[in-house]
């Protein structure tokens, strides 16, 4: 049954009746909070759920307070006024770097799309950064409503750490949740002048190997199951030789940025470094900007089939209405459209029925190791790139 | 000794001219490549396409929104710091009290502490995370991520302008031509308007100023508070930085140039106003 509680004059809460303990107050379970009051008789059953937890009726109380003047100045990143939520969806989308120029096309797409359907448009906004920071910032309370990270891992990270995301969110989608996928291939100067041509000459002496902070950017953190998976097979197994290469390897870095884009902008524009390891996707993004007569693409023997995952947070949903919307924006990821663009913004996809042929003749063929060879994240996170795990070891050295 | 006596009025220095000439050459070449390459850099980057470009992206919803969000951020925070300066300096500098010297150091503390760990502390004390975090979200009350938290962070940084401004000019001043106030029978806040105010004005514009321009230009504790959303949370600096990383740069260097304006307005303000009022200022500072 459901119930709207009244904190004073001006604010009110609807949810769902859970206990009438006594003295005619009830304890109702809302969207987010769970609270006691004494509930109000007439309007009760007219109050549809999908309101926001909270309502302030008219101006006085602290957040009706704080609403008006947020709304006086004309902006809407403060607390939501209730008005704005009922009368359009907006979503934000939490992304990681070198999916900007990829979403923002994507974000008109589906509007397009949606529009079309008879709904009303839904307002995407972006934020960017490395992966592992878009979710720490997720954790901390940043309002995502779809998180679209380069790792499952990061997602799990949410999942654990706040709850908003069930745990089995990787198998609500096609594919692991993953409607795109990449590889990490080399990004040199032009001509090649250090004639790298696979992981194994990227700890000759005086080759300076640009990544990310495998900490904080899930691209780095290919990178370096990349460099481990080539090592592996090239030392038969052996463990400790492998470790020996990836150490040799990061002594030959001389600058951890923290995010992908951060990396491809030190040794595009700021000149620094022989080869950058990067997203498929990055490294021709990169082509397509600074020219392709500045650069060229080397494919290594082995990489990783990289898979970044998108998934709903359910925990910050605040209406029906966003919820549809948020779950069609990203199953319309899959759609034959959706992927053109993908592969267009030079990213593997599965579905290349709408896609440009001279689009998906850029991908060469390459050995691409998936993170289940590798055991899964859950083994590999904290073995590698955790607290004391591999990375930690070898900078320790 | 005799030959200083011998030159001319102006020449107060015995260096020889040439070490002179050679002093303010040095001087006048670290200016230009220092302060007037780089901002002559943004200008002509900006402008590489000619100013329809430059302007065409500045009139992008995002860069609007990021102009408006940092100015608005401006203006609540810089009166509210100054309100507080003054306040802080009055207090220091016309009574005496334990503890004086340690809330000076606690005035300066955002000068010592990398923005970047004031950031992150407001997201530890307001995230999602903490007790008080968790209450704000329990009651939809946004801070960190969304306009308030960049406000707090702004406020945060340039906290210390106004008063280290004003507590030099108002020891110097000493506590007389209060107490003659006072001894005439004026209330405390007719002392404060009719006698202080108008002896630190100069210093009080001064600080605000500086308080603005940092207030625009912050970086750094806005970047880790601000979640970076396009078009609600991005602050100007943050967005050029933004727009650079996107390959953009004619935007990027068309916002920097604004902002770089913005802060010349700034400068070129309280020149006027020293320039107008220079009769009144040289009679104040004879005090």
């Amino acid at each position: 049954m459901l119930s709207i509680i009244e904190f004073g004059k001006d604010v009110q809460a609807p949810g769902t009746v859970m206990k009438r303990p006594c003295h005619g107050q009830v304890k109702i379970e809302g969207e987010v909070l769970r609270s006691f009051g004494k509930p109000v008789t007439a309007s009760g059953a007219s109050v549809p759920l999908a309101n926001p937890v909270i309502r302030a009726l008219s101006s006085g109380g602290l957040r009706s307070g704080l609403v008006a003047i947020f709304t006086a100045l004309g902006l809407s990143a403060g607390a939501a006024s209730p008005a704005r939520a009922q009368d359009s969806v907006e979503i934000l989308n939490v992304s990681y770097d070198p999916t900007r120029e990829l979403y923002r096309e994507y974000n008109d797409l589906f509007n397009d799309w949606w529009t079309a359907q008879g709904n009303p448009a839904v307002s995407v906004n972006q934020s960017h950064g490395g992966s592992g920071g878009q979710a720490r910032a997720v954790i901390d309370g940043l309002d995502a409503t779809v998180v679209t990270l380069a790792l499952s891992a990061d997602i799990d990270a949410i999942s654990e750490r706040t709850g908003k995301i069930p745990a089995d969110w990787q198998s609500r989608l096609e594919h692991n949740s993953s409607p795109y996928t990449s590889t990490i291939v080399f990004l040199v100067r032009e001509g090649n002048p250090k004639g790298l041509s696979d992981w194994g000459d990227l700890v000759k002496d005086g080759v300076q190997v640009i990544t990310p902070n495998p900490k904080t950017s899930g691209g780095a953190r290919w990178n370096f199951l990349a460099a481990w998976a080539w090592a592996l097979e090239e030392y038969d197994g052996d463990e400790d030789k492998a470790r020996d290469y990836v150490t040799a390897l990061f002594r030959n870095v001389p600058v951890l940025d923290s995010g992908a884009r951060g990396s491809t902008t030190t040794f595009t524009q700021r000149g620094i470094g022989d080869v950058l390891l990067a997203w498929e996707n990055e490294a021709f993004l990169a082509l397509q900007e600074q020219g392709e007569d500045a650069f060229d693409i080397v494919v290594p023997s082995v990489s990783v089939l990289a898979e970044p995952p998108v998934t709903l947070v359910d925990g910050n949903i605040t209406s029906d209405a966003q919820r549809v919307a948020a779950q069609a924006y990203l199953e319309y990821l899959y759609s034959p459209e959706a992927q053109a663009l993908a592969v267009k913004h030079f990213y593997r996809a599965w579905d290349t029925s709408a896609a440009a042929p001279e689009d998906i003749a850029r991908f060469p063929d390459l050995k691409r190791l998936t993170i289940a060879d590798f055991g899964g994240w859950a083994k590999v996170q904290p073995a590698f790139f955790g607290d004391g795990g591999l990375f930690d070891q070898i900078y320790e050295e | 000794m005799s030959d200083t006596a011998m030159t001319p009025p102006l020449g107060v220095t015995t260096e020889p001219l040439l070490a002179r000439r050679l002093l303010i050459c040095t001087v006048i070449v670290l200016i230009s490549v220092l302060l007037f390459a780089p901002l002559i850099a943004v200008f002509s980057e900006a402008l590489s396409q000619g100013a329809g470009a430059a302007i065409q992206s500045l009139a992008s919803s995002d860069a609007r929104s990021a102009i408006r969000l940092t100015l608005i951020v401006a203006t609540i925070a810089v009166p509210l710091n100054a309100a507080f300066g003054i306040a802080a300096a009055w207090a220091i500098t016309k009574f005496d009290f334990r503890g004086k010297a340690f809330l000076i150091t606690l005035i300066d503390l955002p000068f010592s502490v990398s923005p970047v760990v004031a950031g992150l502390a407001l997201v530890l004390l307001f995230g999602a995370n903490s007790t008080f975090g968790a209450w704000l979200v329990a009651h939809d009350l946004k801070i960190v991520f969304a306009f308030p938290g960049i406000v707090l962070a702004t406020m945060f940084v340039t906290f210390p302008f106004v008063a280290r401004e004003l507590i030099p000019v108002m020891i110097e001043q000493g506590k007389a031509e209060e107490e003659a106030a006072l001894t005439l029978g004026a209330t405390g806040w007719r002392a404060f308007f009719t006698v202080t105010l108008p002896n630190i004005r100069w210093a009080l514009l001064y600080g605000v100023l500086l308080c603005n321009a940092r207030a625009m230009g912050e970086f750094g504790a806005v970047a880790v508070i601000s979640g970076k959303i396009r078009g609600q949370t991005t602050t100007m600096p943050i967005m050029i930085e933004m727009l650079y990383n996107e390959y953009l740069s004619v935007a990027a260097f068309s916002l920097a140039a604004v902002l770089a304006l913005l802060a010349l307005l700034t400068l070129i303000l309280k020149s006027v106003l020293e320039w107008r009022y220079s009769a009144l200022l040289a009679a104040t500072r004879r005090h």
